[in-house]
């Protein structure tokens, strides 16, 4: 439309139409601003995707390549099992696999019940020193086993628990990180429910596993992801701990296999190992990658 | 009045009964061990003293005249400048886009979370092969810039900003986490009233998100500088510390001064210091939080 203006118009309109005009064009050109500012912003972003890809696509690139296709850095179409099989048939990863699960269960289901307790009586039992042993659990929150770990060892030792796969589990039995989550779902629960519960003759006990327990699953659910995540994906205190491949768990495994094979070439053998001991992992936290974020949220720290 | 007093002390007992399996553990693994390694920081006690023998504060004392200490602490410290503002400052943005874009929103959060799902000693076996010399991705990428053949991991100048390139990786999806949980809670009407008000988009970061999630870089700063103080696997894996302690840090230093050097006097001495450290973050933390709490 531009200046094709209608001379005819009354001057008043001629000028309407030309501030009109004007303001279209500034409202363009701000709003094309915004695009390009967007687009320039999502290609970044792209682009920090693509970079975080990297490692993952590198490493299956490898774990499927035959040995001598690898070292190149070209993309070669060649595809093959062998390096899993060599790996599998080369290391017990079968074995560290069922003592990883057995070791992230075992823990688990041993802090699931103290946690339950200990949650309780924080939340609801108002005994005398409370306050005092609430403040001694937030220290653990502050020091975790890892920092402890030399000491640990030798205690591990006193007991005679090297090299067992009770010795990996035992310092983690209580986790002072999931009482606090644990009360402050407690918490948040009516009181009136369990005044209910107790007129109609429940103990403290029943109560806690018929109302507190049910009720709080989605906050169970969440201390368990963190929990058995950080479990299984743990390596130094296992490494200290066992020496034996029937005790080794998964990581201490790829550790291990990674270290031997260090001298020669054989990147996709440390590859396909890579890719064992991530999958079980990877693939969970696809199938829920929504409760798994979502609980990461509310959990906050790991441990 | 009896039934009271009776009353009273079935209560506590209940509540001490419930605590105790959780105490008992807390005591054997957090507080003995913290007590010991505070008592046996004043002995020493290595190989050649087999009999611990009372040196009160010297182990201390020895650790500020240590040359490898000092270089280990220094690296813990630059690790940690390294870490925790990059890695927070790409969580942030990350959260940003995550947060506003419409199409891959799942993908951007699979991308950026699924490092902290492996294990870092598996991270580390993947990045020692990028960092590689000859064979490795980023190594070519690094010598093709350098214009000669780099080894990143066999260069003391360039080993540890390699492995805080590898931890920025790991860690800043985690983050990420915590400040979509940030944004998610701001009320979306603030950002339409500011963009009836003529406010850029930029301003609107700069004057709404940034401030209203002051709590979570609070609380995500304390994790992160925490983390930066606890990783070990991958020296373990990648560079035992080395070269010549250039990458070596902490908390891996107190484990090769137990485990090959057997100096447990002087690794109790390290570990009390890492105890403090520690306690020192966190109550920065809880501070933080009661600030929190008051302009909420």
């Amino acid at each position: 439309m531009g200046n094709s203006t209608d001379l005819s118009l009354p001057v008043n309109q001629r000028l309407e139409r030309k501030r009109t005009v004007h303001d279209d064009q500034k409202l363009q050109s701000a709003r094309r601003r915004r695009v390009a500012s967007q687009v320039l912003w999502h290609a970044i972003m792209i682009v920090f995707v693509a970079a975080w890809l990297i490692p993952l696509v590198w490493v299956m690139r490898n774990a499927f390549l035959p040995k001598d296709a690898s070292i190149g850095m070209g993309w070669s179409l060649k595809f093959t099992l062998d390096n899993f099989i060599r790996v599998w048939q080369g290391a017990p990863f079968g074995q560290y696999m069922l003592n990883t699960l057995l070791v992230t269960a075992g823990i688990f289901a041993v802090q699931i019940v103290t946690l339950t307790l200990a949650a309780y009586a924080f939340a609801r039992v108002p005994f005398a020193g409370r306050s005092v042993v609430f403040m001694l659990f937030l220290v653990q929150i502050m020091v975790p086993p890892d920092v402890l770990i030399f000491s640990n060892y030798q205690i591990i030792n006193d007991l005679g628990l090297l090299d067992t796969k009770l010795g990996i589990m035992l310092p983690y039995f209580a986790s002072a990180f999931g009482v606090f989550l644990l009360r402050q779902a407690f918490k948040q629960l009516p009181y009136e429910l369990e005044e209910a519960a107790r007129v109609e003759g429940s103990s403290s006990l029943g109560i806690l596993r018929r109302i507190y327990v049910p009720l709080s699953k989605p906050i169970y659910l969440s201390f368990a992801i963190v929990s058995i995540s950080f479990h299984w994906n743990d390596f130094l205190w296992p490494l200290i701990v066992t020496n034996s491949p029937e005790n080794r768990l998964l990581t201490v495994g790829l550790g291990m296999f990674a270290k031997s094979t260090e001298a020669g070439a054989q990147w996709t053998d440390v590859s396909a190992a890579t890719l064992i001991v991530t999958t079980p992992m990877l693939i969970g936290f696809l199938l829920f990658q929504r409760q798994f974020i979502s609980s990461f949220m509310h959990s906050g720290i790991k441990g | 009045m009896n039934t009271r007093w009776s009353e009273k002390l079935r209560r506590n007992g209940f509540g001490w009964g419930l605590v105790l399996p959780s105490l008992l553990f807390l005591c054997m693994f957090t507080y003995y061990p913290m007590l010991k390694s505070a008592g046996l920081s004043l002995f020493e006690k290595n190989l050649a003293v087999r009999n611990p023998v009372f040196v009160g504060l010297d182990n201390y004392k020895a650790l500020l005249h240590d040359p490898v200490f000092i270089e280990v602490f220094r690296n813990n410290i630059w690790f940690a400048v390294g870490t925790v503002p990059v890695s927070m400052a790409l969580a942030f943005a990350l959260a940003l886009f995550a947060d506003k874009a419409i199409r891959g929103k799942g993908m951007v959060r699979v991308a950026f979370f699924y490092p902290n799902m492996i294990p870092m000693i598996a991270a580390a076996s993947i990045w020692l092969f990028l960092y590689m010399p000859q064979f490795g991705l980023f190594a070519k990428f690094a010598s093709w810039i350098a214009g000669s053949e780099v080894n990143l991991l066999g260069n003391p100048d360039t080993v540890l900003a390699s492995l805080i390139v590898m931890t920025i990786w790991k860690e800043a999806g985690y983050f990420m986490i915590f400040y979509l949980a940030g944004m998610q809670q701001i009320p979306k009407d603030l950002y339409e009233s500011a963009s009836v008000d003529g406010v850029g988009v930029w301003k609107q970061q700069l004057r709404i998100t940034i401030p209203l999630t002051m709590p979570t870089t609070l609380f995500v700063t304390v994790v992160a500088i925490t983390n930066a103080f606890k990783w070990v696997d991958h020296l373990w894996m990648m560079t035992k510390g080395g070269p010549d302690h250039a990458s070596s840090l902490l908390l891996y230093y107190i484990y090769e001064t137990t485990f090959n050097f057997n100096d447990q006097g002087m690794a109790a001495a390290m570990t009390v210091v890492m105890i403090v450290m520690l306690l020192i973050i966190s109550c920065l933390q809880f501070v933080g939080w009661e600030r929190k709490v008051h302009y909420q």
